[in-house]
Order: structure tokens, then sequence, then C-alpha cells
């Protein structure tokens, strides 16, 4: 009776494709944007933007991405970390080499230089799959966490091997370096947030996302269709690794501001990612914000309460935090394979009905 | 028949829409098709028959490219046809269904077909992001294709199911509407009616000579039940042990001693 999609006719094939087809999910999505554009940026502190907000808006384009090949395609990926770094490291040589260009394209640009790196690691995909293929991505992973320590030419040659960022602005007001403002860097990411989201949205809808969940649901099928499974595969990892190489410029410029790379972006990473979508939903783009949330979030909330609200030791705290963060993570994916946006589906169904049984 | 025929009904057959000339395949040591020969004309629904293990479903894999023969050229449209991948041959325009379903199990029935426009669909990946226009467009344009599919199918209640949770007899025609919606100029059914119940056989078979006659499309088929075959189709070649035995019209090959000795078994008393 609440959430129904009864009388919310559709009149044209655009609108029954529309991404929101019901009134009920449309108004709720365009106050979100309301909510997160004209009010957040003004209530914004340090600490929200710092420990919540960034991280959860970095964190969900790197999961968009990998649920783009992992969720969509089908194709296992343990890179995620070294990709990320790839776009950090890219932002980077841009920032430095060319100090006048806008801070949005040398984000977009590192993203587009990851994508680059990622079909070429990616080749191996047409002839290995499954656990195999996820080694491979394992080897890239460290072969280029490896890569950006060994040569200084890649953190021109600084004594403490670190990147740092550089000052730079957008419309007046500094995105990163020390001095940027919360809110600033805040909208700065939900802009390419959304700009990815709404990307990862129309990708997914049609012809390049059929292919993909051709590929990954049956791909000798797919070929008989006029699939080019090489094709297929490569697109979504330059899809794929271009919003994680966003997501790695972004952790860099804007989120810490200074980077050594085995730290940011090692092994640990790629699995946070891999858990994201798990936990999310693969194969779903609310699912990937749902990861992100869950897995940005809940460490905080956890120990706020410990110890913030109980007063515990920290170090207690963190060990405790690993081991619910781990239990949940199981309990998710006993209680509901699919991930949480699947519980979202579900409900939403329920929704529809209730109070009724049928 | 060099020029194609008329049959029985009165429809007109065209000329040859695939020519295979001596084709032979082998797997090591195995000979699963033996110097065989037969061509497909426009406009008919050509059977291939034979005892299990015959070498049909590999005579499909040879025609849609999963297998390459030996020996032997594959003419199509009368040129003949270099080694090709699977999906090349597939943007010539051959569409084909699988004897166990190989649908794309987490997408919707709409979602399955509208892959099947996939070689019709041409707009690039950056339209593709931007969605409003060209590529908005495009799926438009092919969702109208999809739509009649759907409803000549009579499956527009599972629009939105997914694949999965369907039952066979429906999964199996989704996989013929994923086919149609290629718009294909030769259709291969590995198989379409097997394990199905007499009515959803009967509505197969509507299916494909409604198909056959309303867009004039050449049909293949593999089939077990040979009083399907011989009502549906219109020529008929029958395979044994790799090596074709027989090959005509229906009543041609009931008669046909070879075609009766495999399939009844030779008094060796």
């Amino acid at each position: 009776m609440l959430y129904r999609e009864a009388g919310d006719f559709k009149k044209s094939y655009a609108e029954d494709s529309q991404t929101f087809p019901l009134k009920l999910d449309r108004y709720g999505y365009y106050a979100i944007l309301a909510i997160a554009f004209l009010v957040v940026p003004f209530v914004i502190n340090d600490y929200w933007a710092s420990a919540v907000l960034i991280p959860f808006l970095i964190w969900s384009i790197a999961a968009l991405g990998l649920n783009i090949l992992t969720g969509y395609c089908g194709q296992l990926s343990l890179g995620t970390g070294g990709f990320m770094a790839v776009g950090a490291y890219a932002a980077y040589k841009l920032m430095t080499s060319f100090p006048d260009l806008n801070i949005m394209i040398i984000v977009l640009l590192s993203g587009a230089i990851t994508a680059g790196v990622g079909v070429l690691f990616g080749l191996p995909s047409l002839r290995i799959k499954g656990f195999y293929l996820a080694v491979a991505t394992l080897a890239a992973q460290f072969f280029l966490v490896w890569l950006f320590n060994k040569f200084e030419w890649f953190y021109n040659y600084s004594a403490s091997g670190q990147i740092s960022a550089p000052t730079r602005e957008m419309f007046g007001f500094e995105v990163t370096g020390a001095t940027a403002s919360a809110s600033s860097k805040y909208l700065f990411c939900l802009v390419l947030v959304v700009l990815m989201a709404w990307i990862a949205r129309n990708l997914t809808r049609g012809r390049i996302g059929r292919s993909w969940m051709a590929i990954r649901d049956m791909d000798i099928a797919a070929e008989i269709i006029g699939v080019n499974p090489l094709k297929a595969k490569l697109t979504a990892f330059a899809v794929s690794s271009f919003f994680v190489g966003v997501a790695g410029s972004l952790i860099f410029t804007v989120y810490l501001g200074a980077v050594d790379v085995g730290d940011t972006f090692g092994i640990q990473k790629s699995f946070l990612v891999l858990f994201m979508i798990i936990i999310g939903g693969l194969g779903s783009i609310l699912g990937s914000f749902i990861g992100a949330a869950f897995l940005v979030l809940m460490p905080v909330l956890l120990k706020n309460i410990m110890v913030g609200f109980l007063g515990w030791p920290s170090d207690i705290a963190s060990h405790l935090e690993l081991v619910i963060i781990g239990f949940l993570i199981m309990l998710t994916l006993i209680l509901e394979p699919h991930g949480v946006a699947q519980l979202w589906r579900v409900t939403k169904q329920k929704l529809r009905l209730w109070p009724f049984p049928h | 028949m060099s020029d194609g025929y008329v049959t029985p009904d009165g429809r007109t057959i065209g000329g040859k829409v695939l020519e295979m000339r001596n084709i032979t395949l082998r797997f090591g040591g195995v000979v699963a098709i033996k110097d065989i020969s037969f061509d497909i004309r426009e406009g008919e629904i050509r059977a291939i028959i034979g005892p299990n293990g015959a070498g049909k479903s590999s005579m499909l894999n040879v025609i849609n490219g999963f297998y390459h023969p030996q020996e032997g050229e594959i003419l199509f449209h009368g040129e003949v046809r270099k080694p090709m991948k699977p999906f090349q041959i597939a943007q010539q325009g051959v569409a084909r269904t699988f004897q166990n379903i190989a649908l794309f199990k987490g997408m919707s029935t709409l979602d399955n077909i509208m892959t099947g426009r996939f070689t019709h669909m041409k707009t690039n990946i950056f339209s593709q992001m931007i969605w409003k226009g060209p590529a908005e467009r495009e799926e438009q344009e092919n969702r109208e294709i999809v739509e009649k599919v759907i409803d000549f199918l009579e499956i527009q209640a599972i629009r939105k199911t997914p694949v999965g949770a369907l039952p066979y007899g429906l999964q199996k025609r989704v996989e013929l509407g994923r086919a149609l919606a290629a718009q294909p100029k030769l259709l291969l059914l590995d198989e379409p009616m097997a394990g199905m119940n007499v009515e959803e056989k009967e509505d197969m078979s509507r299916f494909i000579l409604d198909v056959n006659d309303e867009f004039g499309t050449t049909i293949t088929l593999i089939e077990h039940d040979m009083g399907v075959v011989m009502d549906i189709s219109d020529r008929v070649v029958v395979m044994d042990y790799g090596k074709k035995i027989g090959d005509g019209t229906p009543d041609e090959v009931r008669n046909n001693q070879d075609v009766i000795d495999a399939y009844l078994g030779v008094d060796h008393g």
C-alpha cells in the first residue's frame, strides 16, 4: 500500500526503461541528490568529511568500477589496489608536469591512463577464466606496487618515496592540498560520484552492458549472437579501470594528499573493494554504494560505540572491530548471498503488496 | 533443382543460402563427419536427422563456426567462407538455439531478447555513456523490433521476469526469441522440441512454421521426433555415423532403404 506501481502507467518504451520506474523511487532519488548538494556542504565539518563522507564517495567509485568488471562482466579481479595506484601516480605525474591543468581534467585523465593499463592486464582474460584470472590480476597488483616503488621517476625522485599532492583550485576553491576546506573537497568528490554512477548506469543498461552480462552468464551463447568476447571483456576492463583509476587519483589528491604506494594501495585494498561489491550486491549499482557504505561506515560506527561510548581502550576496540566486521560479512553472505541490494529488492517487492500477502 | 523449387504447399524456395561441400571433421582419430555435402536453400525448412552420435550437432557447430572442418568448404550465399569465429558468423546473419538451453540466466526475458539485437546495434561506447541521444534512440528502435518478437511468441507476460525462474518450455521459447530478434538469414535450431510435452511441441512447431511463413526465414533444425520432422520440414538430411545416408523430401527419405536400416536395424540373420 505504501509503495506501489499501480496507476503508474508507462506510455513509451523510454518511460518503461527509465532508471527509477516508480514515482516514489524517483522522488527519493531527487531528494537524496538535493540534500547531498544543497544541505550537506553547509553543515559538513572536517571530521565528517575525512572520516565518513569523502571515503564513502571515493570507495563507491572504486566499487562501481570493480562491479562493472566482476559483477556485470563476470571477470574476477584482485588488482583493484594496483589500478588505484596507477590512477594516483598518473594524477601525481600530471599535476607536477602540467601545473596549469584543471584538477577535474587531471582526475579524468588519470582514469583514462588507468583504463589503458587495465586493458593491458585484461588481455589474458581471453584465455583464462575464474580463479586463474584472479591470480593473473593478483600479479598485476604486486607488479604495479613494485613498479611505483622501484622507479624513482614515478615519485619525482623525492627522498621519502612518497608522492604528495600540490594545491589545486576549482572555481576558485581549493580542492586539494592541506588547506582545502571540507565542503569543497566533498562537493568535488560528489560531482564525480554522480557523474560516474550515471555513466555506469548508462553503460550497463544498453548494448555494451548487455554484452558484458551475456559474457558473464554464458560466453558461448554470447558469441553465437555476435558478441566478440575479446572486445566485450576488454571494454569491461577499460571502463572498470577508468573508474578505479579515478577513485585512486581522488584518494591521493583529495582525500589523503600524500601517499605511500604499499600502504595505501596494497593487496588488502583489492580485497576491501571486492568485499564491498560482494556484500552490496554483484551486478548492482545500488549495491556498489551499499557495500562501500557498509565497509566505510561500519568501522567508524563501531569505533565510536566502543571507544567513544563504552570507553574501551582503542587497541581492543580495533581488534574487536575486525572480528565484528568479519562476522557481519559472513552473516550477510549466509543470509543473502546476492548482497544487500537483493535484500532491498525483496523488501520493495514486499512493500508493494503490504499489507496483503499476495 | 538448381534454382529452387516449389513445395507441395505452394511456397517458392529460392537459391542456396549455404552449401556444404565434402565436409570432413575429425577429433583426433575419431571421424565425426565424413565427406558430407548438402545445401540449404532460401526460405526452406531443412531438417537434419539421425540416431544419437550421428554428428548432427557437430554439423551445426561447423555451420556456425565452433568447429573448423579439416576438409571441405562452406559456401555462404555462393561465396567460399573463410574460417571465421562464431561471432563473425553471427554478424553475417546466422543465429541459433542450443540443445541445452543457453540463455543468460541473470537477465530478464526482455534483456535476453534485446541481446539478440546486438549485431544490429552500432552506437559507440561514448554515446552509450551519455545515453540521451543516439544510444537511447537506437535502444528504442530495437526495443520495438524486440516487442514484435515478444508479441509473436506470446510471452508478453514474462517480459520482465528473470529467465532462470521460467519453466523449461518458456525458456526454449525465449531462446527462440533471442535468435529471431537477430532477424537472421539462416536460423539453426538444435533440438527445439527436446524434452517438451505434446502441447509444447505443437506450440513450438507452430512458431517454427510461422517464422518461416511470416518472415521467410530459412531454418535448419535438428530434431528427434520423426512425426514433427516429417510434418514441418521441406527437405531432410539423414546422417548416421558421420555419413550422409539420405537427402530429400520427407517422403523420399521415408522410403530410403539405408534410412530404414539405420533406424530399424538390419537383419543379420
